[in-house]
């Protein structure tokens, strides 16, 4: 093979890497909006709130330490244990709840029956109000995250494609993680879906919230749930980006770089958001490597946009959204 | 009392359909503008111009523009900060062309090359609506910063890539740069939001801005009963760019001085003016002003409080800064999802029964 094709080989298989981590992020966005109605703008910050709650908890942070410290005087940073991976996991799972339960029952619930687009303002607010509390709780320094996940190149592939084509591939084991795992959530999230009780109970209230009431469904809980579960999306998102470039603001803006996934995909559809994710990521990392350095390069910042924003003009709903009819 | 319409006789067409149909309203209105004009020139310095005046003044701009798009017409827009940067880099390249033309036409031409790229990314509204229109216009946010970054003919091939506003002064009275006096940057801002309020005031209250409200309502409606979407949809763009590319060329040329694009017109100023709006109230005027006075005053005065008062770290204030904002914004939409705007005329309604309670 001709170098370039190998060279292109290569970029588009880390593009689909590069793609499956979006898409696990914009999955969180669809699991809300399917249930709700509403676009979660703070998903991308949940993801960084989660990241983080899960490094100060593994390293033994007393939270708001700044703050108290501020306030009362004294010098307390660390509580002096450090706490496994897992447990401080589950923990961080614990507090993404407690997150879900309270944004219900402060915010969503005292908002039912507006406007979507009031709803996606509030999440707009929301999303600054929890960068601010998770930089209040831990602290804004960038932090490492490691939860123990392979991470560098991966030498059998390294050596496999050396063998075949005389030039070795560089993909990053934790890419590789990163596409099982998401790969097991997406069937994980299918399952609960439709053979649970609360799965489908969730699809009635997506469905049509005032049919799902009338055959009992509380919608409270059900959005509790949902809330929670994209709250864990949002954790394995932010644990997979911690860990790839470090616990820091810029996680947040993930949540951006998932809209365009979203616009090719459709909002409603889980499918939809893996193949948008893969075609960003690949489409992105393609352009770059052809067309990025005769235009001075970073070309990663708009061009998933501006191809979302192309192909909308032709496909309003996205590649699986549900066909948009209009009625006077 | 002194809050109503009785004794106020109307004897003219042109009298009943005023902007101000209240005495009082228009005497305020009128007091307003006096002390704007001929109070503040005198009394302002340096730290009052820089810290509020000039921001306040600029984002009312920004925000009245944002609100023609967004409250009037509908169309989310998530890319304000984008053709801020298209007015500020206009404005910079024309300064530094036409050196001797007045800054007047400079401003007024940036807004005009604004509105024109604002037409061209309003285009896909045609097709796309919701929350797909305010994903597809984050297009423009980015696409505009990486190309004023990138393109080194807009920054004038300067090796910092930053510009910076050359001194240019109107009849003679030097208004950018470092030597400009605060009194003339202010009133040349405030010049250029009076007239920005007149005209936006006026035309949501005329034919356009009616087709722009139905619109926003209900578009296929709008449709059926003989408005242009075509039309309405891409007036509301330009005149909404025109604003915003008005408020970017002074931000950057009066207020800021020197600019790095992706600082100073990334996504969060795109949400600044975009909550200024909201907790303003979207489709008011009036709004406009509130909401930029709101988040301009906030974080100076949590900084006065916060950082002065209580002595605490300034990165906490500025994280509690943060929280703050975030409650606000949920509070008002809770609370008021129409804004500062409808609070006040809730209180005028009572105002105008005041003293009595029928």
């Amino acid at each position: 093979m001709p170098d370039q094709l190998i060279f292109a080989t290569e970029v588009i298989l880390n593009g689909l890497m590069a793609g499956v981590l979006y898409a696990l992020v914009a999955l969180g966005f669809v699991l809300i909006y399917k249930a709700s109605g509403i676009f979660n703008y703070a998903q991308g910050v949940m993801a960084l709130f989660a990241a983080m709650t899960l490094v100060g908890i593994m390293n033994g942070q007393v939270p708001f330490a700044h703050l108290i410290n501020a306030v009362f005087g004294g010098h307390i940073t660390h509580f002096g244990w450090h706490i496994p991976a897992l447990l401080a996991i589950l923990l961080t799972m614990g507090v993404m709840v407690l997150l879900a339960w309270c944004v219900q029952r402060f915010v969503m619930r005292h908002l039912v029956g507006q406007e979507p687009i009031i709803l996606f303002m509030a999440t707009i607010g929301l999303a600054y109000f929890l960068e601010g509390v998770a930089d209040l709780m831990w602290g804004s320094e960038i932090k490492t995250l490691d939860v123990g996940l392979p991470q560098g190149i991966n030498l059998w592939i390294d050596e496999a494609t050396f063998n075949i084509f005389g030039y070795g591939f560089f993909i990053d084991n934790l890419d590789i993680v990163a596409t099982v795992i998401a790969a097991l959530l997406v069937a994980a999230l299918v399952a609960f879906s439709q053979y649970t009780k609360q799965g489908r109970a969730m699809r009635a209230v997506a469905d049509d919230h005032q049919a799902a009431l009338s055959v009992g469904i509380s919608l409270n809980f059900i959005w509790i749930m949902v809330w929670s579960v994209a709250g864990f999306v949002a954790l394995v998102a932010g644990i997979m980006w911690g860990t790839k470039s470090g616990v820091q603001f810029s996680l947040s803006l993930i949540a951006l770089k998932a809209l365009p996934v979203l616009m090719l995909g459709g909002f409603t559809s889980i499918p939809g958001a893996i193949v948008g994710g893969l075609i960003i990521g690949v489409g992105e990392k393609l352009f770059e490597f052809a067309i990025g350095p005769l235009v001075g390069g970073a070309t990663e910042n708009w061009f998933a946009y501006v191809l979302a924003l192309i192909f909308l003009v032709f496909r309003p709903q996205g590649l699986f959204g549900e066909k948009i009819i209009e009625r006077v | 009392m002194f809050y109503r319409e009785a004794g106020d006789f109307k004897v003219s067409y042109r009298d009943d359909s005023q902007t101000f149909p209240i005495k009082f309203d228009r005497y305020r209105y009128y007091v307003v503008l006096a002390v704007a004009f001929g109070v503040i020139p005198f009394l302002i310095n340096d730290y009052w111009a820089n810290a509020l005046l000039l921001p306040f003044l600029i984002y009312a701009i920004a925000a009245i523009g944002l609100n023609i798009l967004v409250g009037y017409c509908g169309q989310v827009s998530l890319g304000t900060g984008g053709f801020m940067a298209v007015g500020a880099y206009s404005c910079y390249k024309l300064m530094t062309a036409f050196p001797e033309v007045s800054m007047f036409i400079h401003v007024i031409l940036a807004g005009g090359i604004t509105a024109l790229v604002g037409v061209l990314f309003g285009l896909p509204s045609l097709r796309i609506k919701g929350f797909y229109l305010a994903v597809a216009t984050l297009a423009a946010q980015f696409f505009l910063v990486w190309l004023f970054n990138r393109v080194p003919w807009f920054y004038n091939y300067s090796a910092s890539g930053q510009i910076n506003a050359p001194e240019r002064d109107v009849f003679g009275i030097i208004i950018t740069g470092p030597n400009a006096p605060a009194w003339a940057t202010y009133l040349f801002c405030l010049v250029f939001l009076a007239l920005s309020a007149l005209i936006a005031r006026n035309l949501t209250r005329g034919t356009t801005g009616r087709t722009w409200m139905a619109i926003r309502d209900m578009d296929i409606a709008a449709e059926i009963i003989g408005v242009n979407p075509l039309k309405a949809k891409m007036s509301a763009f330009a005149v909404s760019s025109f604003f915003i590319g008005i408020s970017g060329a002074l931000f950057f040329a009066l207020y800021l001085g020197a600019v790095e694009v992706g600082e100073a017109f990334g996504i969060q100023k795109s949400f600044l003016v975009l909550f200024m709006v909201i907790i303003g109230g979207l489709g008011s005027i009036f709004g406009s002003f509130a909401g930029a006075a709101f988040l301009v005053l906030l974080p100076v005065v949590l900084k006065v409080v916060g950082a002065d008062w209580l002595g605490w770290p300034t990165d906490i204030v500025a994280h509690l800064q943060l929280v703050i904002v975030g409650a606000l914004i949920i509070l008002f939409l809770i609370l008021e999802p129409h804004g500062l705007a409808q609070l006040w005329r809730v209180a005028k309604e009572k105002l105008r029964l005041w003293p009595f309670p029928y």
